[in-house]
Formats: structure tokens, sequence, C-alpha cells
């Protein structure tokens, strides 16, 4: 891996070889999914938005179950379910999936999804045909011909799944992140298909042990933001209704941007539902003629001509990736100050989640459950280990 | 007499410092004045830009994005703002582009409609065309996308009624007094006339995949079809770079 990370507890599976000998094959799926990391900055004055991770603590969460390096490359799942072939390995391999209860907004009872039981993050399915579930949040060891059919994200929703070493597609412009819009980063700057060889790190050996933790999640209420900057645009009534209103998610959403539906809002005339373009961020809420706002995504433009009636704020920006269709959301206005104490507030939450991993026995067949023992046994790892997945 | 910036922030981690409401040259170069006094002070490392990621120069204003973990956010927006206070509307001048044109009938698709409407032969739309100076206020839209100042006000025309679903790659656009160049293939309004065999944005470039940059200054020199494609297999076989477009060299 590349350096020792510093969040992550030392005990782990084996460590990834640096050189890319790893090698992942999707046999199906990929529509919607992409390689992601923390983003590129410094080209927004060139019309390139940051892309990377919708929700960066959750793909951390994966990466530090591996022991990866901070920062590493992922597979960002949204859409129909993956499906992959490790071609060359041993491979490790973690998804983070956050729990339906903690989804940004409960679904209302009676909309598709509601109620769903939790079900395994991904079918493990062993050259010999063996399927075994795999749990979110728990690494499992994949040795060539081994199969990982992910469960399909639930619609605005998005999960991350790590892989040993970090996916070793080129950098490009100093980040691997895919922006299908620019053509940049991840496999030729597009979304992700079947068919498609991922390189990534190999296991220097067997597995010593696998790691998990409990599901990780983000903090709840409403989604917090710092009005403007073109509040002014709006009348008092619309601004009130801004932040009385259970705005609903929807299909309308993708890396770019997502749109909400609710009661229009009204401009204060016809004119100011346009504005000279200026620069929007990441989180920035537009509010176009037909009153309807649109949250600006990882993938969004760079400038927009619409009023920003308020900017979500950093801490707040995660819990985007999980506007499940049909589930809803309010805003809620703070300053700068309750802004960065949210921010935080959210690092020492996943500092907290991150001291819970723990070494665990393997998923799978007995001889690796005989592995783990004979590892207890030899003091590499302590006890207490949590009850193994499934 | 200019009014006084206004400072305004954009959620926890940009800052935005508006100059004004308007497409104008002054108020631009008070924007790209700025925006050079920044990248300054970024080059050579000052505090008050400790954590500063980003900056976007627009028609009439500077966003400056931040890491709102690195960056004492109060400090930085009142340094942006006593700069911008001092920003003249004297700058630096952008670099300066000649940028190959043709204007066949199936690149030129809205060529005929604009002259109508302005009650002038095509071929002397195409003129104004070949004759303006342009001037880079943004690059936005989409990677690349540039926003250029510089076409008539007694030619402005508005958008499409109904805008195309695929404008193609390359095209040549105007919109009121705008005119614009599509890196991409896209859904677009503006009226096209024209198309470049430049690419305008370059996915593969190590630093800039964006040819041009706010500040910059383009006009129009037409080419034939021929030329048209003999420029676009120069290009794809990196016999010509985008330096060769540039009509004095860069300094320094």
């Amino acid at each position: 891996v590349n350096g020792a990370p510093h969040h992550a507890p030392a005990v782990g599976p084996a460590v990834a070889d640096p050189a890319p000998a790893g090698r992942l094959r999707l046999l199906s799926g990929g529509l919607g999914c992409s390689v992601q990391d923390a983003g590129r900055r410094g080209l927004r004055h060139q019309g390139i938005a940051p892309a990377g991770w919708l929700d960066g603590p959750l793909a951390e969460c994966a990466n530090a179950l591996l022991g990866n390096a901070p920062g590493s490359a992922c597979i960002e799942l949204r859409g129909p379910g993956l499906a992959l072939q490790v071609d060359a390995g041993p491979v490790a391999v973690a998804l983070a999936v956050l729990p339906v209860s903690a989804a940004l907004a409960a679904v209302p009872a009676g909309s598709p999804g509601a109620g769903r039981p939790p079900r395994p993050a991904a079918t493990l399915v062993r050259a010999d045909g063996q399927r075994l579930p795999l749990s979110a949040f728990t690494s499992a060891t994949l040795q060539p011909g081994d199969q990982l059919h992910c469960a399909e994200p639930a619609a605005g929703d998005a999960a991350y799944l790590a892989v040993s070493g970090g996916v070793q597609v080129p950098m490009q412009l100093g980040s691997r992140a895919t922006h299908a819009g620019a053509r940049l980063g991840g496999l030729d700057g597009r979304l992700l298909a079947a068919g498609d060889t991922l390189p990534c790190g190999r296991l220097a050996g067997p597995p010593v042990a696998e790691r998990q933790a409990p599901p990780f999640s983000h903090g709840d209420g409403p989604v917090r933001v710092m009005p403007g900057p073109q509040a002014e645009a709006f009348t008092p009534e619309a601004l009130a209704c801004f932040f009385a209103t259970d705005w609903q998610a929807s299909h309308e959403q993708d890396r770019m941007g997502m749109r909400l539906r609710g009661p229009a809002l009204a401009h204060v005339n016809a004119a100011a539902a346009d504005i000279l373009s200026d620069a929007v961020a990441v989180g920035s809420i537009q509010v176009p003629a037909n009153g309807l706002p649109i949250v600006l995504l990882a993938d969004g433009q760079t400038v927009g001509g619409y009023p920003k009636i308020a900017t979500v704020i950093s801490a707040d920006l995660p819990r985007l990736a999980h506007a499940r269709a049909g589930s809803t959301l309010r805003f809620a206005t703070v300053d700068r100050a309750r802004a960065l104490a949210a921010l935080a507030q959210a690092r020492k939450g996943w500092l907290a989640w991150a001291a819970t991993i723990a070494p665990c026995r393997p998923t799978g067949p007995p001889d690796e459950a005989a592995l783990w023992q004979a590892n207890l046994i030899s003091g590499m790892i302590d006890a207490g280990c949590p009850d193994p997945p499934a | 007499v200019s009014p006084a910036p206004r400072l305004l922030a954009l959620g926890d981690s940009a800052w935005t410092v508006e100059f004004g409401d308007a497409i104008v040259p002054a108020l631009n170069a008070r924007v790209m004045q700025l925006d050079a006094r920044v990248r300054a002070g970024l080059a050579a490392g000052e505090p008050a830009l400790a954590g500063v990621w980003d900056r976007v120069p627009t028609f009439r204003s500077l966003t400056v994005h931040f890491d709102p973990w690195a960056t004492d956010a109060d400090a930085l927006g009142a340094q942006l703002l006593a700069w911008a206070g001092s920003a003249g509307a004297s700058e630096a001048p952008g670099r300066h582009w000649r940028l190959p044109l043709c204007a066949d009938h199936d690149f030129a698709p809205d060529l005929p409609a604009v002259a109508e409407r302005h009650g002038l032969a095509p071929a002397a739309v195409l003129h104004q065309l070949l004759a303006s100076r342009f001037r880079v206020y943004m690059i936005g839209f989409m990677p690349g996308f540039p926003y250029m100042g510089g076409w008539p006000a007694a030619l402005a025309t508005p958008r499409l009624a109904s805008p195309r679903k695929r404008v193609p790659p390359h095209s040549v656009a105007v919109a009121g007094t705008m005119c614009g160049v599509y890196p991409w293939p896209s859904p677009g309004g503006w009226n096209i006339l024209g198309r470049t065999p430049v690419t305008l944005f370059d996915p593969l470039h190590r630093t800039a995949p964006a040819w041009l940059a706010a500040g910059d200054q383009v006009d129009w020199q037409a080419v034939d079809r021929d030329g048209y494609e003999r420029i676009q297999a120069e290009l794809a076989r990196r016999q010509r770079q985008r330096e060769d477009f540039l009509a004095t060299p860069e300094p320094g």
C-alpha cells in the first residue's frame, strides 16, 4: 500500500503488493458505477468539477477495513448490481453500504423499499461454486476465479467497494476519480461496463484475518445549509417555505446533481430567476424559474445562471449520496461556526467508527477458519472478535 | 465610478467577491486583476491563502474555493476584499489566439437565419465574425467551454426557441453578444455559425486540458474544408500543438 494508513488499527489482511499485480474483471453491471477517489482540485477555472466520492467518509470506511491508505480509489456503486471476478490475486475486498435505517430520511411506509429486510451486501462465489453471503463492513479475500456479486443499491443511494491497494488506474490531473463529463480519470474517463479489467494490489500472502466493524452511519436530522449567496432573489415566503418543506428526492438525479420535488419557490420577480452566471459549489442549491431546487453534486458544472438560495455545508454533503428516490429531506440554516462544529463532529464520528474495526473469522470454507484459529493461537490478533457474518 | 466589491459566502468552503452585475470589459478586468493577485499569492505560498484549492473568475466575480478545515475563512475573506478594493481596471494582457474556423454550409446551420434576422447577406455576418476580437470572460457550462464577449450588439441574436438535442462538437456559436465553442457534443441553444478543427479541451494534457483561459483574446481565421481537415489531422498526429495557434509566443 502507499504508506501506512494513519486511521486504521494495525491488525488486518496481509498487506497488498504496491505493484498492481491484482486484476479484477467486471462480469456484469457497471451502469452508474465508477472509479472514484477524493477527487481533483485546482481545475475549476477550466470548467472541470472536482468529481470524486459522493460520500467520502463511507468510501474511507471500505478503505480502512482493508488497511488501504486513505484516499485509495474505490468503486462507487450506483445503479444495477455489479458482478466481478478476480483474474489475478489474491485480492481483498470490502463493501461499505449505509443501512436502510440510516438513509437521508425515512422512506414513508408504503413506498417501494420501505420495510425491506436487511440483506447481504454481496454474494461471494468461490471458484468451486460455493456461495457465501458477504455482509457490508466485512473484508473478504478472493482467490483467482472467485466472484463477487454485489447487491443493487437503492435508486439514489451510493455504496463503495474497496479493493486491496486501491483501484490502480492511472492518475490523471492528480486523481483517479472518474469525471465522465470531462472524460477524465477512471477507465478512459467513463463509467464502468461489463468486460472492463481493473488493476489493483495483490495480497502478499494468504489472508491473516478478515476485519469487520458495525455499520457506519452519518448523523440524522435536517440537511444543514448556509443561506445564499442569492437568498435575496426569493420572497420571504419562499425562504420560509424552503425551510418548512419536506422535499422529495426522485429518480431525477445523477452525479451532477439532484432535482427535488415540492412546492414551487417564488422569486422576487421574473427577472430574478436568472442571474449573470457566476461560480457554484458542490452543494449549491439553485432554483430556476420553475421554482424547484436543484442541488449540485460532485460532477456538477462550475458556473451557473440560476440564483442559489443556499449551500449545503461540508459536513452534510456526504449525506446527499443517500437521497433514495421517494425519501424526503428538510433543510435547516446554520452559520459558519456551526458548520465547522458539524464538520469536527463528523470527523470525530468517523474516527470512533474506525476504532471499532476488529479482526473476525473469514467468510469461507473450514481451512480458512482453521487458519484464523491458528492465528489466534499464535497471538497475532486479539480475541474478543465479533461473531462471523451470516 | 465602480461600486465597492461585495463578499458573499458560497457555503462554508468558498467566497465569492462580486464586482458588479454586467458584462463589461472594465469590470472583468478587475476580476482578472484580483485573480492574478490570488494566483501570485498561491505561487508564493502566502499564509492568508493556506487551504485555497480553486479559483474561478467569471464575468463579474472571483470565487475562491478552500478547505474549511485548513483555512481561516474570515481572515481569507477580509484579505480578498482588501485586494479587491485595490484592483484597478488595468490588467496584464491574456494570451492572444488565432483559431481556425470553417463556415461550410453543414458546419454553419444557423448562418442563414442569423443573416436574415439582421437583413444581411450570410457572407456579411461571417465577415463580422472574422473581424471581431473576442475576449474570454470565463470558462464553464461544460469543461473548456469559453464564454467570449465581442460579438457586435447590432448582431445580437437570441438563443434558438427550441434548443438542439445535440450540438456537434467544435461548433462555434453565438447568443446575445456572446460567442462560444462547444468542446463536446451537447444539447445547446446557441446559433451555430461555423466549426473549428481544434478541440479546445484535451483530457490528456498534463496540467491544462482547457486551451483557453479567462482573460485570453481570440481572433477567428477562415479556413476552407480542406484546411479544416488538414489541421484536424495534424492535431491528431500531434504534428501541430496548441501553442502553434498563439498569435504571440507565451510570455516567460
